[in-house]
């Protein structure tokens, strides 16, 4: 065989993505149930980070309180782990002090939308340059499945034992009406576009958020007769959503009552820390 | 078909990580995989097309799929 016939043979081969250069050694496994998709969206998260070329001390990953949020314990970049609902305020203070760092706050829809859900908006009002990564499981999973502003209407929970009369909340459609420059929608279940989406958000600058649309098998799924966590992923994540990119070409039909996946919104505002960097230099007459 | 083009992939299933969720089993398109108990197993390693979709939603860093 010549060597460029190997060559061309040494390509093809798959190796499967290591993921241990980010993890710390000894962690495993994690605590996270059987079937929940928050490994499945961290390790999407961890192929990102690989594909943006960032170094790992120059990410500081920062998150509230819930099952989520114990993400930063198991990587190996700068971690908070903070309190419930405060993650981005912390994150904040983060990237003002250090603004050559990558500030990632992972959190889920009870940490970011509920208790949270103030010092989310005014963020994003900021657009303060940082990635939010809700995962958005439509529980309280932590705390034994008390519903969430994203639980849906009419689905059970450990506090609306007979349906939930309560609206949810669009996690995209708050973020955009409050600022973020960056907006978009993934699943655990379509991992890859997953990781394209993520890669996206961390190299935008100013705020970002993705919402990430996982499963809570234990207490949602429990609760709500699916059998399975792949029957979760199957009639939320994959039958559930549908990709902007194909939205418009579907029948109305096909569209109605599916939650978009992909980049639901980008554009270009000022970020917080220059704006701030602006004003010192202006009152020091520089 | 040359031997090479032949060679059968290998399968690693970490059994301390694996916790038997069976996303793995349930989405792999070939069928390749099923479930021993609380922990994953290979059944038809030939049918496997490496396509690393057990690998990609495994949510334990259980299982890998090598060339
Ligand atoms: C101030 C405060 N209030 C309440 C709690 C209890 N608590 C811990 S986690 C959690 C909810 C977490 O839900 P979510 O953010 O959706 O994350 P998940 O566990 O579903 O990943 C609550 C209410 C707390 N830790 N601190
Ligand atoms: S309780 Fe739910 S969200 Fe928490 S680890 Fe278990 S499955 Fe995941
Ligand atoms: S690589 Fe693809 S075909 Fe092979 S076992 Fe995994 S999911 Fe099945
Ligand atoms: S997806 Fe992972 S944890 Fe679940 S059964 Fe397969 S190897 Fe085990």
């Amino acid at each position: 065989m010549s060597a460029g016939a190997a060559t061309a043979k040494k390509q093809k081969i798959s190796v499967p993505f290591d993921y241990s250069k980010y993890l710390r050694a000894g962690k495993l496994p994690h605590i996270w149930c059987p079937g929940c998709g928050h490994g499945i969206v961290l390790k999407s998260l961890l192929r990102a980070i690989d594909k943006s070329g960032l170094e790992k001390d120059q990410i500081c990953m920062v998150s509230g309180i819930g099952c989520s949020s114990r993400t930063p314990g198991y990587v190996d970049f700068n971690t908070l782990h903070t309190l419930h609902g405060r993650a981005v305020s912390y994150a904040t203070g983060v990237k003002l002090a250090k603004p050559e760092l990558k500030v990632i706050v992972v959190t889920g829809d009870g940490d970011a939308l509920a208790i949270g859900g103030n010092h989310f908006i005014h963020t994003c009002r900021r657009n303060i340059d940082m990635t939010i990564l809700v995962y958005s499981n439509a529980i309280y999973g932590m705390t034994g499945g008390q519903f969430s502003p994203t639980t849906p209407q009419g689905s059970m929970s450990t506090t609306s034992r007979y349906g939930n009369i309560e609206p949810s909340f669009d996690c995209c459609e708050l973020a955009k009406a409050s600022g973020a420059s960056f907006v978009a929608r993934g699943t655990a279940y379509h991992t890859q576009e997953l990781e394209r989406i993520l890669l996206r958000s961390i190299q935008h600058k100013g705020t970002s958020v993705v919402e990430i649309i996982d499963s809570c098998p234990v207490y949602y799924g429990r609760q709500n007769k699916f059998k399975s966590a792949s029957q979760m992923m199957e009639m939320i994540e994959k039958d559930g959503t549908v990709s902007v990119k194909q939205a418009d070409r579907l029948p109305p039909e096909k569209v109605e009552g599916k939650l978009l996946r992909g980049i639901l919104h980008e554009a270009e505002r000022p970020e917080y820390c220059e704006e701030y960097q602006r004003l010192i230099d202006k009152v020091h007459g520089k | 078909m040359t031997e090479a083009a032949k060679k059968l992939p290998r399968i690693v299933v970490h059994e301390k990580l694996c916790k038997g969720c069976s996303i793995c089993v349930d989405f792999c398109p070939t069928n390749v995989l099923e479930m021993k108990g609380s922990i994953v197993a290979v059944k038809n390693l030939e049918a496997c097309t490496r396509c690393q979709l057990c690998d990609l939603r495994c949510p334990d860093f259980a299982i890998q799929v090598f060339d």
